[in-house]
């Protein structure tokens, strides 16, 4: 059971990874990066079923509370992008190369 | 108790120093007028003071007086204080160049009329004053050292005063950096001093010489030798004498400055000021007598071969600076003091007057084309005969003669001396007799060249007359005891400089040595007269040999010293600096500088703003670092 919530987790992460990557929409990028947390909380879950253990548990409050916060940003930063560009796409936002 | 007008010692070099600066910042608004009060009078000022104290002084014992004027260095246990110091010697010394220098001032007021930067001109004479004053005045070599480089800034500045051509410019760098290589051996000489006996306030130094070294010690030698080298520069002696006579750029009154009160005359004054460090070493006595010696003789021929006039001033004045050596090499102290004090008054009144002479023909250098102007310029005439006579020792009434008499016996007659020196010291007597009759005779005999046409007012008259007249009397300070005299100025001196008394057996006696002086005046006058008013064509058939001509040739390009420093010393640098604009240093710094650029162009594209490719970046560089850790293990 446990090796099936990993195997679960580390296949949902990896979806995050390549939407992350490869998407070009902000928002789109905001619900990888929400699929990636995810999977590192089932992760924990799972974690914590299989050695009896509630430190998991707890982290994936902690985890909850840190999406939470992150999707907070991550809108308000796509806000500004659209305010400033028109779009949504990331690869707008690169005034800052070298 | 000193007298309390000693307390306004410090005021002698203050008042210059005050208005050099006030001209150097106000000059342009106070306009030529002011200026040129401002300028002269600051200096009467100074030579008013210096009469008060100096009248005080002889007044007193002779004690010599120090007056601490400010603490200038003061780290831990090592101070330095800028004090000044007044003794017979300094009192001389601050009279001859506070007068001299208030009577130049004075004729530069009405000489530099037309020039342009009159303000500026009164500002660097002021400055040149002011340093010398601090420099015959210092109670420490440190201080005496701010002073010495303070005149050969001067110098340089009024060398190069008309600096919109290029040549004056030039000349005034030769002086400067020439100048410069003795004063390098100068400070390494007062490190020296500084290492071993651990002071530079003069007369502490004098007595831990005295204490510590014998007569003959190898410190004390090298130590001399390098305050020589310093010496040597100041004073225009062999080998550094070359800069002096391309100093002729400058105007008139620069040159008359520089050769009668202040820049060449600093050496004289600090080989006298350390004679105690001198008396330690004969091996320095005679490099000194030796030097005088040479340059001496040397100039005297170059002198004979000019045609610019004040080229044969300036040969005058290194060949007479030669004799004030010499004294100061057999030990005749107070000798090359006395010959300093109516050197200066002599020789400020040719340059005065030949600054006359060419300002009235139309800024005429060569004396060729001058002639026939006794009747037309009778001052300047007047002037020169007078000053002329005293340069080559008119006996029984010049100055000259007295003050050179004196060092020509002693060059003999010294324990320190030698018969050589005596032999060509008179060589050296015929050679002034020479070269200056030649330039009164070419000059002021025969057939008017061109008319002059500018003729001089009070300001440029009365400095001339009271130096003629000082050219004369000035003698009778130090008549000798063979001519009934009571030696007053060696006997007011003997309180700082030692006194000669000694002499060697086999000497002659002073009156012989005078009578051969005279000859040699007259023998001199009288081959001129002959050879240039008499009989011209002997002149011409004498050159017309090439021999002659190449001897002639010779000397006049001061037997080929410049020649021989541009080949050694100045066209090597000029090499090297061409080289060394691409050289080898640059080329590791250039590659330093192109590597820098080169990983900056490979490492800016990363940092291209795209969140995506960060974010791929990291994903790629936690894949990799989960392959290490996890297959990574041994």
């Amino acid at each position: 059971m446990t090796h099936m919530g990993l195997l679960l987790a580390a296949v949902l992460f990896a979806i995050g990874v390549v939407g992350l990557i490869a998407r070009r929409n902000l928002l789109m990028i905001l619900v990888s990066i929400e699929v990636m947390l995810n999977a590192a909380g089932l992760a924990f879950i799972a974690a914590a079923s299989a050695w009896n253990q509630p430190d998991g548990q707890v982290m994936f409050l902690f985890i909850l509370a840190v999406a939470a916060a992150e999707v907070a940003v991550g809108l308000a930063l796509l806000l500004q992008l659209h305010h400033q560009t028109q779009s949504v796409e990331a690869d707008k936002a690169n005034k800052m190369k070298g | 108790m000193h007298p309390s007008v000693y307390n306004a010692l410090w005021l002698e070099p203050i008042i210059p120093f005050v208005s050099a600066f006030v001209l150097m910042v106000w000059g342009r608004n106070l306009g030529k007028r002011v200026a040129a009060w401002l300028g002269s009078l600051s200096i009467g000022a100074s030579f008013v003071i210096s009469l008060l104290i100096g009248i005080a002084f002889m007044k007193s014992s002779g004690a010599p007086f120090t007056q601490i004027v400010w603490h200038w260095v003061a780290v831990g246990s090592f101070h330095v204080d800028m004090g000044l110091y007044l003794d017979a010697l300094s009192v001389v010394m601050t009279l001859v160049v506070s007068f001299v220098s208030f009577l130049i001032h004075v004729y530069s007021t009405e000489h530099m009329e037309h020039s342009e930067g009159y303000e500026r001109f009164f500002a660097y004479m002021n400055l040149f004053v002011a340093s010398m004053l601090t420099l015959t005045l210092a109670n420490n070599l440190l201080l005496l050292l701010l002073g010495w480089e303070g005149v050969g800034l001067c110098s340089y500045l009024l060398i190069g005063f008309w600096y919109g051509d290029e040549a004056n410019g030039l000349a005034g760098r030769k002086a400067f950096i020439v100048t410069r290589a003795g004063d390098t051996a100068f400070i390494l000489g007062l490190f020296l001093l500084f290492d071993r006996l651990g002071t530079l306030d003069i007369q502490p130094l004098m007595a831990a010489a005295r204490l510590h070294w014998h007569v003959g010690a190898a410190a004390a030698t090298v130590a001399c030798f390098l305050l020589i080298g310093g010496a040597v520069g100041k004073s225009a002696q062999l080998p550094l004498q070359t800069w002096l006579p391309d100093a002729m750029a400058g105007p008139t009154p620069t040159s008359a400055l520089i050769h009668a009160a202040t820049m060449v005359t600093a050496g004289v004054y600090l080989i006298a000021r350390t004679h105690v460090l001198f008396e330690l070493s004969p091996a320095a006595m005679f490099a000194v007598a030796l030097i005088g010696f040479c340059t001496l003789l040397l100039a005297g021929f170059s002198a004979l071969a000019q045609t610019d006039i004040k080229r044969i001033l300036a040969y005058s004045t290194v060949s007479q600076i030669g004799y004030m050596f010499l004294a100061l090499g057999v030990g005749a102290w107070s000798a090359a003091i006395f010959h300093l004090v109516s050197h200066a008054f002599f020789k400020a009144l040719l340059f005065l007057a030949s600054g006359v002479v060419i300002e009235a023909l139309a800024d005429e250098h060569n004396i060729f084309k001058m002639g026939g102007l006794r009747h037309k310029l009778p001052l300047a005439f007047w002037c020169f005969v007078f000053a002329g006579s005293a340069l080559a020792g008119l006996p029984l009434i010049s100055a000259g003669f007295y003050s050179k008499g004196v060092i020509m016996w002693q060059a003999g007659a010294s324990p320190f001396g030698h018969t050589w020196l005596w032999i060509g010291a008179m060589v050296g007597a015929l050679l002034t007799a020479l070269y200056i009759s030649r330039l009164i005779f070419v000059v002021f005999y025969g057939k008017q060249q061109q008319p002059p046409r500018l003729f001089p007012r009070w300001t440029i008259q009365w400095p001339m007359i009271i130096l003629a007249f000082l050219s004369m009397l000035a003698g009778f300070f130090n008549l000798p005891a063979a001519f009934g005299g009571g030696e007053r100025m060696t006997h007011f001196l003997s309180t700082a400089l030692p006194v000669l008394d000694v002499v060697r057996l086999n000497s002659m006696s002073e009156l012989a040595s005078e009578a051969i002086a005279a000859v040699a005046f007259f023998l001199g006058v009288y081959l001129i007269w002959l050879f240039y008013l008499q009989k011209p064509s002997l002149v011409e058939n004498l050159m017309a040999g090439g021999f002659a001509q190449d001897l002639h040739r010779f000397w006049y390009s001061d037997w080929g010293m410049d020649w021989f420093y541009d080949r050694v010393f100045v066209n090597p640098t000029v090499v090297l600096a061409r080289r060394g604009r691409h050289d080898v240093v640059d080329k590791i710094f250039d590659g330093i500088a192109w590597l820098c650029q080169t990983f900056y162009r490979w490492l800016s594209p990363t940092e291209s703003g795209l969140v995506r490719r960060y974010a791929g970046w990291i994903t790629a560089g936690a894949i990799l670092l989960m392959v290490v850790v996890l297959w990574g293990r041994p």
